[in-house]
């Protein structure tokens, strides 16, 4: 925790990749993280090939909840929702490298909640759409 | 310019054995979280151990001598917490967890008897959850109106419109200082515009019972919350304050054990003031506990605290004043006399979560979020706020390795 905020978190959270919102977004969630009011809306643009084409994320909150939705949108890019919505915590902490406290936890997993649940979400609406 | 603070903050501190306990990582701890729960006292743990070592029993009905020991504690402590808000009488006196239940007590009591369409309960824009939803519920039950009054940037009440907003109300519900901002309702105003409307009064005092002296005849509220862990005594027990005439017409909230006169199998009596109120066993050794921190404040002297948070307040905004060039901002009233001793601030991009655990590693304890306010952060447009907040244990040298972590943080965050 004492090194957590290091250069490149920092650069992240002050310039964070993938912010914004997309056009068409083929799959959409959002959510807050009561305890501290960090908010997180992610969109993902799924291409021809079924594949993550494109994503955005917009909210505010901490460096670590930023900085961890940040890094995540570099990591979804080329998977498909199926592997979006089984992604493991490991893909957060991988990214930033370091170790999280526990109360601080929530925070760096919020980004990563949101993308699963887009995804899930998405997934959930296919037989539907197979059925027209 | 720096005002200095008493010296007699540090021999109390020492009366505070967790102030003495030096961190994991080996800091001295500096805790600056006493509006969300104060430390204890030596002399309130003891009593909780010689309760449980010495006459651990259950109240209102053993014969025998330790139960009639641990009955009259637990009934010294309630005279002991009357005296301390100057009640005309124990009985006003009602037990709860905390201030949460003793205004979900008047809510589900009072409120449910009492309310119709076309009445209306009266708060303000800066409540804590606490005394916030138990009314949008009661007046959701009842058909009531829920109306605000406004607060100012500060956090100050507006009270221009507040005859208008009278009209119709049957309860005023509002906290004596915020748990933000740390502003003061001017209750001495308040309470008579009410009255002689014909609306009660209900204080939420969580934030100032233990911090200042109160008197609830002299203010003549109807209703006041008080939460114990606030103020030196154990988690889990409260108190309601009531006027005995509202409390005797009001029905029972939890029923069952002890809150009994006579039980048949198709109806039931209750037991007079306050232990209608009371259903259950009680809290017993946390009730005794919480006369025990009333007896130490009160030989620390009320007044002391508050004159000595005004300071330490005072203090605190001075040495935060120099970082604002960097974009540290404090909320609240710009005097210390105005305000309780809770200071509310943003230190530039820094959200207030990374400033709390940057703070955490230098030993310094500070709230971070949105202190149970999240309408009051909403109006204010800030997503979360950093809190310091000041007890009669907090120094100087406190608010020093406040301002020493702030440099640290601005290191971190490579502001400056």
């Amino acid at each position: 925790m004492d090194d957590f905020y290091k250069e490149y978190i920092l650069d992240h959270y002050r310039n964070p990749r993938n912010f914004g919102h997309l056009e068409n977004p083929t799959a959409v969630a959002e959510d807050l993280n009561p305890l501290c009011g960090d908010k997180i809306q992610m969109e993902l643009l799924v291409g021809d090939d079924g594949t993550v084409a494109d994503v955005r994320f917009s909210g505010k909150g901490c460096a670590i909840s930023q900085a961890s939705a940040s890094m995540l949108t570099e990591s979804i890019k080329g998977k498909t929702l199926e592997e979006v919505a089984h992604l493991s915590h490991d893909v957060v902490l991988e990214n930033v490298g370091i170790g999280i406290s526990p109360t601080r936890m929530k925070c760096a997993m919020l980004g990563l909640k949101v993308a699963k649940s887009a995804a899930l979400g998405q997934i959930a609406t296919w037989p539907d759409e197979a059925a027209t | 310019m720096i005002a200095s603070a008493d010296p007699r903050a540090a021999a109390i501190a020492a009366d505070f054995p967790i102030l003495a306990k030096p961190t994991s990582r080996g800091r001295r701890l500096v805790y600056l979280d006493s509006a969300a729960s104060s430390q204890k006292p030596q002399a309130v743990i003891d009593t909780l151990v010689d309760y449980y070592s010495s006459y651990n029993a259950n109240i209102h009905r053993g014969v025998y001598e330790i139960a009639a020991r641990a009955t009259d504690a637990f009934e010294e402590a309630r005279a002991k917490v009357a005296r301390f808000v100057n009640a005309a009488q124990s009985a006003e006196i009602i037990w709860t967890r905390n201030t949460t239940e003793a205004i979900n007590l008047v809510s589900f009591s009072w409120g449910l008897q009492n309310l119709k369409p076309g009445d209306a309960i009266l708060t303000t824009q800066v409540e804590h959850h606490s005394n916030l939803v138990p009314w949008q519920l009661l007046a959701a039950k009842t058909g009531a109106e829920l109306r605000y009054i406004k607060a100012d940037a500060e956090g100050m009440l507006q009270l221009d419109d507040l005859d208008a907003l009278l009209r119709g109300t049957k309860l005023v519900a509002l906290s004596h200082v915020s748990n933000v901002l740390g502003s003061i309702a001017p209750l001495e105003q308040i309470v008579p515009r009410a009255h002689a409307a014909g609306a009660l009064v209900l204080v939420d005092a969580a934030q100032s019972v233990p911090h200042m002296p109160f008197d609830v005849q002299a203010l003549d509220v109807d209703f006041l919350a008080v939460s114990g862990h606030k103020m030196c005594a154990p988690t889990g027990i409260g108190f309601l304050y009531g006027k005995r005439a509202l409390l005797e017409a009001m029905p029972p909230f939890l029923t069952g054990g002890d809150m009994i006169r006579t039980v048949a199998y198709d109806t039931a009596t209750f037991a007079e003031l306050p232990w209608k109120f009371e259903a259950g066993t009680s809290n017993i050794a946390d009730a005794i506990a919480f006369g025990t921190a009333c007896d130490y404040l009160s030989a620390v002297g009320m007044a002391w605290i508050r004159e000595h948070e005004i300071l330490i307040t005072r203090y605190a905004l001075d040495r935060l004043a120099p970082f604002a060039p960097r974009g540290l901002e404090c909320y609240g009233p710009a005097r210390a006399e105005d305000r309780g001793g809770v200071v509310s601030f943003n230190f530039a991009d820094i959200h207030a979560h990374d400033l709390a655990s940057i703070l955490d590693l230098e030993g310094v304890c500070i709230r971070a979020g949105h202190h149970c306010a999240m309408p009051l952060m909403d109006k204010m447009n800030w997503p979360a706020t950093a809190r310091a907040s000041f007890y009669l244990y907090t120094t100087e040298a406190d608010i020093d390795a406040l301002a020493a972590a702030l440099e640290k943080a601005a290191e971190v965050f490579k502001i400056g």
